[in-house]
């Protein structure tokens, strides 16, 4: 039996170690830095299944929390360390093993890469990162994990540095993830100012503001409006990581990065922790019902607006991005409602298809070379394996009945119909158009004539899509809810059989349109010409950003600085400083007669002053 | 008391010469180099007046050595005129200089370093 600190410490560390070994020793050794980051991650996930077994047998196990003092000075301490309970574990078990699943795959996806070294180091220095957001014990280090997997992310959606779209993709996620970042640091230190009433004890640690900080608002040191701001702020990080409406915008054009990317970060791990940190500090959102509306709606309009966008995109990995969006917007209203282990649940098993998916649609983009899927299709028949994978994946994620986001989407609807109508009917409606998008992928990729010539990918693709089909099938029966803490309440008949409906409704209408091709989907087009072209410029909300940065930023606020910089600081501050000295030399040197007599005149004047001066006295 | 008696007792007739006399002497020197400066144009003019003033101090010091009877006083003056020696060297290497770039002599002409 090893001892549960080492272990954990183990789970943090092992990716560290070797994104710092790639980055010194293997730039320039393919298989050695594949290896390396590959048994980094599986020895995390190995460590933390040994802790998992462990708590089953032994539930006291969890909780625990290992900490070492960090920055230390007066009234101000932070610690860093791990904090490991049932929902740090089960996350660190989803991003290790679906982290391994995907860094085997890259294995295959990215052999003809010349950078292939440079990949794997970022991927492991991505999974320390993403498990330092997950085993935090503290907001600081938390904080530390948030940037890092977006300084990953950017490095990893501009891989291919040298195409333009990806360098420019890379620098909107960076960009757009900093603006929410800005307003999620401010949160965190309003609530380090809060935390304490005497300010040598602040903290940012975890455990000791959810014990403390609900005390304290009840007793009144911490102002009434000072928690729902908090929860504001906060939110907004997630607002951010998680892509929700409307800071979206950088989620789809992050699909430019490589197809496994795309799959680990933009789908099952890193936007998921916006999700995380909901739960993680659910106790506080919890106490803010107001903060908790607007959390719930920005996650439902998510949900619908992103399904929506999804059923006119082109690209078969942009589908997927906006159904992750879409999913993401579900875990989102899950926890608004205040169901942070529905949220947990759909995220699980969200990871296990959308990986799925996104390695499927790699596979795709391996054997083809292709990703509109209008020059796709027939894929049935020359890929079968990815055709299946993608098959299952895409019956999960629309909630076929036994597979595992089923349950999970269940979960969220019962939550809804209980708490709030129109919430659940927008989710129930948003079920039925992720059916639609997906079956629409499905059909137009992968069903009817051959257009682009396929190959099946090699078997180190293929096992990993293996390996997560079997997931997305069983996921919804190992009983994640019951171990974070909830008894998995039985069927809700009711919004099963209606969700159900929904999702028979788009299925059979995209089989109606696609597969059958009853109508041409051209005339549906037509008939919706005015719908279909918003939603093809995707809410025009890039235009928004693009007219105010152009307009606004650029225009007003950079002309209004440029203005101020050019009158105020260069003309007044400093070219007035040197036309001071300048006129007062002017001004002095009209002593400089040039004139020797003059001089000795001054010399006799200052000297008869002199000598005066004990007269004077 | 004898060795001193030749300068102490004046010949019949004649006033004592007392250390006011001096100063007085002394002044009326330095005036008037003061106002060769002033109002002279040619450098060796110039100088010799700085000469006339450095010797008005001169007698002033001396003048006060003796009435104090401290040798404290003609030493700066061995000093000051080592120092006028080396300051008249100076001075008429430069006047030399200028007579010979600006052919002149005349102060006034000579403004090289005004603005």
């Amino acid at each position: 039996m090893v001892a549960p600190p080492l272990l954990c410490w183990t789970i943090l560390l092992a990716p560290f170690c070797a994104a710092l070994l790639i980055l010194l020793a293997g730039v320039h050794r393919k298989r050695f830095s594949a290896a390396v980051a590959i048994a980094a991650l599986l020895t995390s996930f190995l460590a933390a299944g040994w802790v998992f077994l462990q708590a089953l047998r032994d539930p006291a196990v969890l909780p625990c929390e290992l900490s070492v003092s960090w920055i230390s000075l007066p009234g101000f301490t932070v610690p860093f360390g791990i904090l490991m309970d049932r929902l740090s574990l089960l996350m660190t078990l989803v991003v290790a093993g679906v982290g391994s699943a995907i860094f085997i795959y890259s294995i295959g996806y990215m052999a003809e890469d010349h950078a292939y070294s440079r990949f794997f180091g970022v991927l492991s220095l991505f999974a320390f990162s993403m498990l330092t957001i997950v085993l935090a014990n503290n907001w600081i280090q938390l904080f530390i994990g948030w940037e890092l997997v977006g300084c990953c992310s950017y490095l990893l959606i501009g891989h291919w540095y040298a195409k333009p779209a990806a360098a420019e993709a890379g620098k909107k996620a960076f960009m757009v993830n900093r603006v929410a970042d800005f307003a999620f640091l401010l949160g965190i230190l309003a609530l380090w100012s809060v935390s304490s009433p005497i300010a040598a004890g602040r903290t940012f640690h975890f455990q000791t503001l959810q014990a403390r900080l609900p005390e304290l608002a009840r007793a009144g040191p911490v102002p009434v409006t000072m928690l729902p701001l908090i929860g504001l702020l906060l939110f907004c990080g997630p607002l951010g990581k998680s892509a929700q409406f409307p800071l979206h915008v950088w989620l789809p054009d992050a699909m430019e990065g490589p197809t496994p990317v795309s799959a680990l970060i933009h789908a099952a791990t890193m936007v998921a922790a916006g999700v995380y940190l909901l739960c993680r500090s659910f106790w506080l959102f919890a106490s803010v019902p107001s903060v908790m509306t607007i959390i719930m709606w920005v996650g439902g309009a998510t949900a619908f607006l992103s399904a929506c966008l999804a059923l006119v995109e082109i690209d078969l990995k942009r589908i997927l991005a906006y159904s992750t969006l879409s999913q993401l917007g579900y875990m989102v209203m899950a926890l608004g409602l205040g169901g942070s282990v529905a949220g947990m649940y759909h995220l699980t098993t969200h990871a296990f298809f959308k990986a799925l998916l996104f390695l499927a649609a790699g596979s795709v983009i391996h054997g083809t070379h292709e990703q509109d899927i209008r020059k796709l299709g027939g894929l049935v028949r020359s890929m079968p394996w990815t055709s299946a994978a993608f098959g299952i994946g895409g019956l999960a994620l629309c909630g076929f009945p036994g597979l595992a986001g089923f349950f999970s989407k269940d979960e969220i609807l019962v939550l809804a119909y209980e708490r709030n109508a129109p919430l659940y009917w927008l989710g129930t409606i948003t079920a039925g158009l992720t059916a639609f998008y997906i079956a629409r992928a499905w059909f137009v990729a992968f069903m009817g004539r051959e257009h682009a010539h396929g190959h099946e990918s090699p078997p180190v693709m293929i096992g990993p899509l293996v390996l997560l089909a079997a997931l997305s099938i069983v996921g919804g029966y190992l009983g994640i809810p019951r171990f974070l803490g909830e008894l998995h309440g039985e069927l809700h008949w009711e919004v099963a059989g209606i969700s159900l409906a929904a999702v028979a409704g788009g299925l059979v209408l995209a089989w109606l349109l696609y597969g059958k091709r009853l109508v041409s989907p051209a005339k549906v087009v037509h008939a919706l010409a005015l719908p279909y072209s918003f939603l093809q410029r995707r809410y025009y909300i890039d235009e928004i950003y693009s007219w105010y940065v152009a307009t606004i930023q650029q225009k007003i606020i950079a002309g209004l600085c440029a203005w101020v910089e050019r009158n105020v600081i260069i003309g007044f501050a400093v070219n007035g400083t040197a036309r001071l000295t300048r006129g007062m030399g002017q001004v002095i040197r009209l002593c400089q007669t040039g004139r020797v007599q003059t001089y000795v005149l001054a010399f006799l004047i200052g000297i008869i002053w002199l000598l005066s001066v004990p007269l004077r006295r | 008391m004898t060795v001193f008696a030749p300068c102490c007792q004046p010949p019949l007739g004649l006033i004592p010469v007392t250390l006011t006399h001096y100063l007085i002497a002394s002044a009326l020197l330095f005036a008037i180099g003061l106002a060769g400066i002033m109002t002279r144009r040619n450098v060796l003019m110039i100088l010799l007046c700085i000469e006339l003033m450095f010797n008005a101090a001169n007698l002033a010091f001396v003048a006060y050595a003796r009435a104090l009877g401290d040798l404290g006083g003609q030493v700066v003056v061995f000093f000051i005129i080592t120092v006028a020696a080396a300051e008249v060297t100076v001075g008429l290497a430069i006047a030399v200089l200028l007579a010979r770039q600006l052919k002149t002599l005349n102060a006034d002409e000579v403004s090289l370093l005004k603005w």
